[in-house]
């Protein structure tokens, strides 16, 4: 029962955001017994498969910007390869705390837009 | 040259689990003026890459439960096409809105989560302070 909720709930929120499904694998996946590390990495898998089929039902019904998509891309590679040299040097406390106030307050802007 | 800096900062906030998922949402929505739900498109067909090339680097470490994502599969594509049915019905407005309102609860989690890194080295530290005592 345990896994058919999380796989649904994964599902849903990327189906509805676009993105978020991490926010409810990592912690599902740990509840099935498994270690953080590998629950992440499962997640990730999981994630990208759910996200080809989001992506082509997004692309059917014209909300992919394949144009501007590309133009982000290069950065992005680079950033994740950055990323991963980081997390292996660098305390991310701290960045957490800055993403987490950066969230806020884009929540608040797009509220009282 | 902006479009490289946010792919670049998401793909760090991405690999350093910090949420990267919604840095370029963030920007999209507030600084383009791209729809909603076009954001949320444009941000999964970035993620594919780049999921691409962690899933490569966690299969060789070993680090994913193939079982796992398998047996959740099936679930998970309703749960997509519920979701995105949700997304397509409601107005874009509330869309935003929602899509605000989850943010905020994981802006605060982020904001105020505990440092497991400090527990750990405190931890670590009472380790090596007791075996050098007891030694």
């Amino acid at each position: 029962m345990g896994i058919k909720i999380l796989g649904f709930i994964s599902g849903l929120l990327n189906g509805l955001f676009g993105s978020g499904g991490g926010l409810a694998a990592v912690p599902l996946i740990e509840s099935q017994g498994i270690q953080p590390k590998k629950a992440h990495a499962t997640s990730v898998a999981l994630i990208f498969c759910l996200s080809i089929i989001t992506a082509i039902v997004y692309f059917f019904n014209g909300f992919i910007d394949i144009k501007s998509t590309i133009s982000y891309i290069p950065g992005g590679i680079a950033g994740a390869v950055t990323g991963t040299f980081l997390l292996k040097r660098i305390n991310n406390s701290i960045l957490r705390r800055i993403f987490g106030a950066i969230m806020i307050i884009s929540s608040i802007r797009i509220f009282i837009k | 040259m902006i479009e490289f800096l946010i792919g670049f900062f998401t793909g760090v906030a991405a690999s350093m689990g910090l949420g990267g998922g919604f840095v370029l949402l963030i920007f999209m929505i507030n600084f383009t003026d791209i729809s909603q739900r076009q954001a949320q498109g444009t941000n999964i067909l970035f993620f594919l890459p780049i999921a691409l090339l962690s899933i490569i680097f966690h299969t060789k470490n070993k680090l994913i439960e193939w079982s796992v994502v398998l047996k959740c599969i099936f679930w998970g594509i309703i749960g997509v096409v519920a979701g995105y049915l949700i997304a397509w019905f409601i107005d874009e407005k509330w869309l935003s809105y929602i899509f605000a309102g989850l943010m905020a609860v994981v802006g605060v989690k982020e904001l105020f989560h505990k440092n497991l890194d400090n527990t750990n080295k405190n931890n670590r530290i009472k380790t090596l302070y007791f075996q050098q005592y007891y030694n």
